[in-house]
C-alpha cells in the first residue's frame, strides 16, 4: 500500500470518528431531553422539551447516516445508535449528565445552546459538504433554542428566591463540565487543519462573554470554581451514561432486527 | 399603503424547475402525497418535494426534511414510494438532500391559503414582522381573521408550529413557523 492510499484511509476515519462524535453529542442530549415529555412542569414546556429533543435526535440520525455512508460496511444509523457501548460513545459530558430538575435542565441547555450557536455557525464553513448542509439545518434550530433558554434563565434566575437559587446550584454544578467543549485531540486538530472540523477554542471567550451577559441580567453569578472534569471524547464517562445507554438499547438488543 | 405581493426568490426558482421539467406527469402525480400531519397540504405545495427526473428507466425523487427531528420524514417517502408502485412504476429512487435548508419561502401560496382552511396560521400571516422570530403576538387568527392574539408557546403540536390564542374569538390556534 502506498503511503497517499494509508493516509486517505486515515483521514476517511479521521473524519467517521468526527462525525459520530457530533451525533453522540445530539443523541445523548436528545435522550436527556425527552426523558421529561409526560414530566413537565406544564403542557406546554412538556411539548417544548419534547420539540427540542427531536431536534437533537434527528440531527444525530442525520450524522449516524453520514458516518454508515462513509465506512460502507453495510452499516446503518442505528449500529451507532444501538449497537455501541458505553466506551465507544465519545459524546462531551454535560449531555449525558441527568436531567436534574428544570432549572438544571434549563441551564445546561444555554451553556449547550450558545456553545452551538458558534459552534454551527462556524461548521457551516467546513470544507464537509454534508457537514455544512447539517449545521445550516441545526442552526435555525438552535437560534430558536437559544432564544427559550435564554428567557427561561432570566425568569427563573430572576424570579423568586428559591428558583434563583436553584438555577445558581445547576450553574455551580454544570461549570466544571464547560472546560471540555472548547479542547481537542489530534483527530479533530488534523481536521481542523484541514477545514473540515470546528475549533472550538477560537470562540470560548465570546462563549464566556455571552454566557456571562445572560447571567448578570438574570441576576447570576458566574461561578470561579476551578475544577474540570474531562474525558467524554476519549470515551471515559460519568457512570451516568451506562444507565441511559442501558434504557435507550434494550429494546433493540432484545429483539434484534425486530421491525414495526 | 398598497402592497405588492413580490414572489421569494426560492419560490420562483422551484417553480421554473417545476414548468421546465420534462417529466411533468410526474409532477402531477406526487401532488397526491401530502403531509401526513397536515394532510391537506401536498409535499410540493409544503416545498419538501426538490425535483422529480426520469434517468433512463429510473424515477429519481428528491425530497428535503422541514426540521431535522420531524417524524413525518419516514411516512412521506414511504407514501412516494407506495404512490410510485401502486402507479406501475418498478424502478425509483427516493433521495432525501439536507442543502440548501429548507426554508418556508419554498411553501406555495396555495399552500398558505389551504393551512389557513384548515386552521392552522401561515408563516407570513404575522403582523410587522421583523425578521423571522416568532412573534410574541399579533399573528392573524386563522379562524376569525383577528389580529389581537397571544403567543401560548413557542412550540405546539409539531415542531414546526407554535401555539397562538385569538383574544376575539377565544380560539387557540397554530402558527406554522417562518423558518
Amino acid at each position: 500500500m502506498s503511503t497517499s492510499q494509508s493516509s486517505d484511509h486515515d483521514s476517511k476515519q479521521d473524519l467517521i470518528n468526527y462525525v459520530l462524535r457530533l451525533g453522540d453529542d445530539a443523541l445523548i442530549l436528545g435522550h436527556r431531553l425527552s426523558e421529561w415529555v409526560s414530566r413537565g412542569p406544564f403542557l406546554e414546556e412538556d411539548i417544548a422539551l419534547g420539540n427540542v429533543a427531536l431536534d437533537y435526535i434527528g440531527r444525530s440520525r442525520m450524522c449516524y447516516n453520514y458516518a454508515a455512508e462513509l465506512s460502507g460496511e453495510g452499516k446503518t444509523e442505528d449500529d451507532f445508535a444501538y449497537l455501541r457501548d458505553e466506551r465507544q460513545f465519545q459524546n462531551f459530558l454535560i449531555n449525558e449528565l441527568p436531567r436534574g430538575d428544570f432549572a438544571y435542565t434549563i441551564a445546561r441547555q444555554l451553556f449547550v445552546d450558545v456553545f452551538n450557536k458558534h459552534y454551527l455557525s462556524a461548521l457551516l464553513q467546513s470544507k464537509d459538504q454534508t457537514l455544512a448542509a447539517i449545521a445550516a439545518k441545526g442552526i435555525k434550530e438552535t437560534q430558536y433554542h437559544l432564544r427559550r433558554s435564554r428567557e427561561w434563565t432570566l425568569r427563573l434566575g430572576d424570579g423568586t428566591d428559591e428558583s434563583h437559587q436553584r438555577m445558581q446550584t445547576a450553574i455551580d454544578e454544570l461549570w466544571g463540565y464547560t472546560h471540555e467543549i472548547f479542547e481537542h485531540d489530534d483527530i479533530e486538530q488534523r481536521l481542523i487543519d484541514a477545514g473540515i472540523a470546528v475549533d472550538a477554542a477560537a470562540f470560548q471567550k465570546q462563549w464566556l462573554a455571552d454566557v456571562s451577559a445572560i447571567l448578570a441580567e438574570a441576576t447570576l453569578t458566574v461561578p470561579d470554581a476551578e475544577w474540570a472534569v474531562r474525558g467524554g471524547r476519549e470515551g471515559y464517562h460519568t457512570e451516568h451514561l451506562s444507565l441511559l445507554l442501558t434504557e435507550m438499547q434494550f429494546v433493540y438488543r432484545a429483539y434484534p432486527n425486530a421491525k414495526w | 399603503m398598497q402592497q405588492i405581493p413580490v414572489m421569494p426568490h426560492e419560490q420562483y426558482q422551484r417553480l421554473q424547475l417545476r414548468r421546465n421539467s420534462p417529466c411533468a406527469e410526474l409532477w402531477d402525480l406526487l401532488d397526491e402525497v401530502k403531509d401526513p400531519e397536515i394532510p391537506v397540504l401536498s409535499l410540493w405545495d409544503l416545498g419538501v418535494l426538490r425535483d422529480v427526473r426520469r434517468e433512463d428507466d429510473t424515477v429519481q425523487v428528491t425530497i428535503t426534511p422541514t426540521y431535522s427531528g420531524c417524524p413525518a420524514m419516514d411516512v412521506m417517502r414511504e407514501d412516494i414510494e407506495i404512490l410510485l408502485r401502486q402507479n406501475g412504476i418498478k424502478k425509483f429512487t427516493v433521495k432525501t438532500v439536507l442543502a440548501p435548508a429548507w426554508t418556508t419561502d419554498w411553501m406555495t401560496e396555495k399552500g398558505r391559503a389551504q393551512l389557513r382552511d384548515y386552521g392552522i396560521a401561515a408563516p407570513n400571516d404575522v403582523q410587522c414582522q421583523s425578521g423571522k422570530e416568532t412573534p410574541e403576538a399579533n399573528v392573524r387568527c386563522p379562524h376569525c381573521g383577528s389580529s389581537h392574539t397571544d403567543r401560548v408557546s413557542e412550540f405546539a403540536s409539531t415542531a414546526c408550529k407554535a401555539l397562538f390564542q385569538c383574544r376575539d374569538c377565544s380560539e387557540p390556534f397554530d402558527y406554522f413557523k417562518n423558518i
